[in-house]
């Protein structure tokens, strides 16, 4: 067997011996949709012992950007003279007046980007033409956007703008707890996002919720290893901040990224889909950039949140309920035609259950196990599995 | 034969995408591309031999097949590492006949070019198209010439028509895949399509990456040659990659396909250009692999005369034809998992973080 793989089969190993030491769920919050994908991609939930669960957690960028924003992006599309730049998934989500996929088709200007950067350069290419970059994504993204924010303003450009949905994770994870909105034993940290804001922004969650927190990386080998330890964490409740991803991640993260984010962004309240408005959980340009905040720059104001009546992704995003306790899920609701963000996002907890699990709940080749129907509660829509309850 | 329709178009109530017009993703060869044949194409032209929707038609020639196919070109970049739009046309055609188990007998070329594209541009896809042409062995013997205005189209696009002649006593189709079959890779998948997307996305990026753009049809001459009537099935693994071919193939033939991920043969910078994107090789196209399903006890000389061409030396057996008659398409993962594999939705979208 090769390296990699006997490793990964000994942390399997520990994982299992580690579930089966307690007679209860283990239930564990993957925190990012990048782990959610990497798990369901690597079959790893038909190798997990009963007793542990998985929820998925409010990290992902598109699924979290509340509906009100959706339909900004929307309008602001639509308008003459404008080029809106954004992050490829963003494009499909629906709004009240249809996503940005679709006023494309309509004829408005929206471009992917796969770099803020590029928005930038469109705007430096086309001066005739305002260029509004819509910039979502958490403390991942935002020193990118931080730094196109410097470069429009070193260029002097006037038709260059950032309309900032952007989030900070550790708010949302201690709005979740403080909220008793979630029960959960444990939080697998995201380990892109902790390469930059470092191990110890992670300290609130274990001091102040006894928490048990393992930041870990995303190829099989680091999820599991991460898994693991995190799973031994919570099993003999010992509220530890273990960081499983040291090639990537120091206890302070990346300076450099940290003091341009400081720079440029000050924490302000945000909204979230599926959580309200949390304090200081956003990202708002701070003074010597505010001109180039598209909020000000086209006189907007947020419309209200109207979400899709039935759809339940703010309380999949939640841990609160799996995507097929959801009445639209498969049904209404697919990758194809999404009614909510969950579904759309490759990272979307819909779509990986879509994806992935599906239609093993329908069929189950021989010798297979199914995936997914044993975190089904008995009562769709009701918060289940309380600590030490079965 | 019955179309094969995609579960999600069957669902009831569900909006079309794109509300009444055509988006991105209805090119994008996954389900919105099936959405858009199944839903709008064979209601209006469908016949038995359009609605088998293989890579090319069977026509009879006074007793002998005549395989067509055609292809539309719009790749953007039009240069790209390993290739351009005139090689990947030539290609693209040329494996359409010769997965279909026929030996191309000529080519013809639509050219439809933006005005202000420069000559030295057109000069470059036309030399790019003759040596495609005589690697194949195969010659450009018609074709026709138009010129948009400025901004109707990205410098040109290419349209290329192929006929070729059916080899005698070969019959490929998904109806001929049993349980037992083994299913054959020619190389590493991936390549073509993240090349193509790293110099339209990322031109900075400078990567080992080169598109796979070949003519196949020396190499499935070699496997036909070797193994003739043990092969049940062949196709491109172009859009929609390895799985799209894979799952079309579990819900045509009726049986469950498993793919073994340890076996399928991925580059390193492959794997993690596709992790940087967020996506998943398996899903991202292809312009010189055939996926190939032939019997068991014909696996291992499929796969030594395979080995044998420039084309197909890293072959690979990648999976195997199940007896279960479910049409799913399962990949047993390389930690020991196992999850569904389902056909990509179309447009393929970068992550974010």
């Amino acid at each position: 067997m090769n390296p990699r793989l006997s490793d990964i089969a000994h942390w399997l190993e520990r994982l299992k011996a580690a579930a089966a030491a307690v007679d209860r769920p283990v239930r564990l919050m993957e925190v990012c949709g990048t782990h959610t994908m990497s798990a369901f991609r690597c079959g790893l939930h038909s190798l997990l012992p009963r007793n542990v669960l998985l929820l998925s957690g409010p990290g992902c960028p598109v699924c979290v950007t509340a509906q009100g924003e959706i339909d900004l992006m929307v309008e602001l599309a639509q308008r003459p003279g404008l080029t809106l730049c954004t992050y490829g998934d963003m494009v499909r989500v629906p709004g009240q007046r249809g996503s940005l996929e679709r006023a494309r088709g309509e004829g408005a200007d929206v471009r992917v980007v796969y770099s803020s950067l590029d928005a930038v350069a469109l705007a430096a290419a086309q001066p005739q033409r305002q260029v509004v970059f819509a910039a979502v994504g958490f403390e991942t993204t935002a020193p990118a956007t931080a730094a196109a924010l410097d470069r429009a303003r070193r260029l002097n450009l006037d038709n260059f703008s950032v309309l900032s949905s952007h989030k900070r994770i550790v708010p949302a994870m201690l709005a979740l707890l403080a909220g008793g909105r979630v029960n959960v034993d444990g939080f697998l940290c995201p380990g892109h996002v902790s390469v930059i804001i470092g191990a110890r922004a992670y300290e609130p969650v274990v001091r102040d919720h006894a928490m048990p927190c393992v930041i870990g990386g995303f190829e099989e080998a680091h999820l599991i290893a991460a898994l693991a330890r995190l799973v031994e964490l919570a099993a003999f409740e010992d509220p530890a901040l273990v960081n499983q991803y040291p090639q990537a991640v120091t206890p302070e993260g990346n300076a450099h990224a940290r003091a341009l984010l400081e720079r440029v962004f000050e924490p302000a309240e945000a909204r979230w889909r599926g959580l309200g408005v949390i304090a200081d959980s956003g990202l708002v340009l701070r003074g010597g950039y505010r001109a180039f905040d598209a909020m000000r720059r086209f006189g907007l104001s947020r419309p209200d949140d109207r979400e899709v009546p039935g759809c339940v992704c703010g309380q999949v995003i939640t841990g609160r309920v799996t995507p097929v306790q959801c009445p639209h899920f498969g049904r209404a609701c697919t990758p194809i035609s999404p009614l909510g963000p969950c579904m759309v996002s490759s990272e979307g907890t819909c779509q990986a259950w879509f994806k992935y699990g599906r239609q093993h709940r329908r069929h189950e080749p021989a010798g297979g196990r199914r995936i997914g129907t044993r975190r089904e509660p008995k009562t769709a829509g009701t918060v289940s599995g309380q600590r030490g309850q079965r | 034969m019955t179309v094969p329709v995609h579960e999600s178009t069957g669902v009831l109530g569900a909006e079309r995408p794109g509300s009444g017009r055509i988006v991105l993703a209805h090119g994008g060869g996954g389900q919105l591309t099936d959405d858009l044949l199944m839903g709008t194409l064979l209601p209006r032209l469908g016949n038995a031999r359009l609605n088998a929707l293989l890579d090319a038609a069977m026509l009879d020639a006074d007793g002998r097949r005549l395989a067509l196919t055609l292809d539309g070109y719009v790749v953007k970049p039009w240069r790209f590492p390993g290739g351009d739009i005139g090689r990947l046309a030539v290609c693209g055609t040329i494996n359409d006949l010769a997965v279909s188990g026929a030996r191309p007998l000529g080519m013809a070329l639509g050219l439809i070019l933006e005005e202000g594209l420069e000559e030295a541009a057109l000069e470059t896809v036309l030399d790019s198209v003759a040596a495609a042409g005589r690697e194949a062995g195969v010659e450009v013997v018609g074709g026709d010439t138009k010129v948009v205005e400025h901004r109707n189209g990205d410098g040109l696009y290419i349209t290329t028509a192929g006929v070729g002649l059916a080899r005698p006593g070969i019959e490929l189709s998904p109806q001929r895949v049993q349980p037992g079959d083994a299913i054959l890779i020619n190389g590493f998948i991936g390549d073509h399509g993240l090349a193509v997307m790293l110099a339209r996305q990322m031109p900075q990026v400078q990567s080992v990456l080169r598109s796979d753009a070949a003519p196949l049809n020396g190499l499935i001459d070699a496997l036909l040659d070797a193994v003739g009537g043990a092969v049940a099935f062949m196709r491109d693994a172009t859009r929609g990659g390895l799985a799209g071919v894979a799952v079309d193939l579990a819900l045509r033939s009726g049986w469950h396909i498993t793919l073994e991920e340890e076996a399928i043969p991925v580059r390193g910078e492959a794997q993690h250009a596709a992790d940087m994107l967020g996506l998943d090789p398996l899903e991202i196209a292809n312009e010189g692999k055939i996926v190939a399903v032939v019997r068991a006890e014909a696996a291992e000389a499929a796969l030594q005369a395979m080995r044998s061409h420039p084309l197909g030396r890293d072959a690979a057996r990648i999976g195997t034809v199940g007896e279960v008659a479910d049409g799913i398409c399962e990949l047993h993962t390389s930690i020991g998992g196992r999850r569904v594999v389902q056909k990509p939705y179309g447009e393929q979208l970068p992550r974010i973080c």
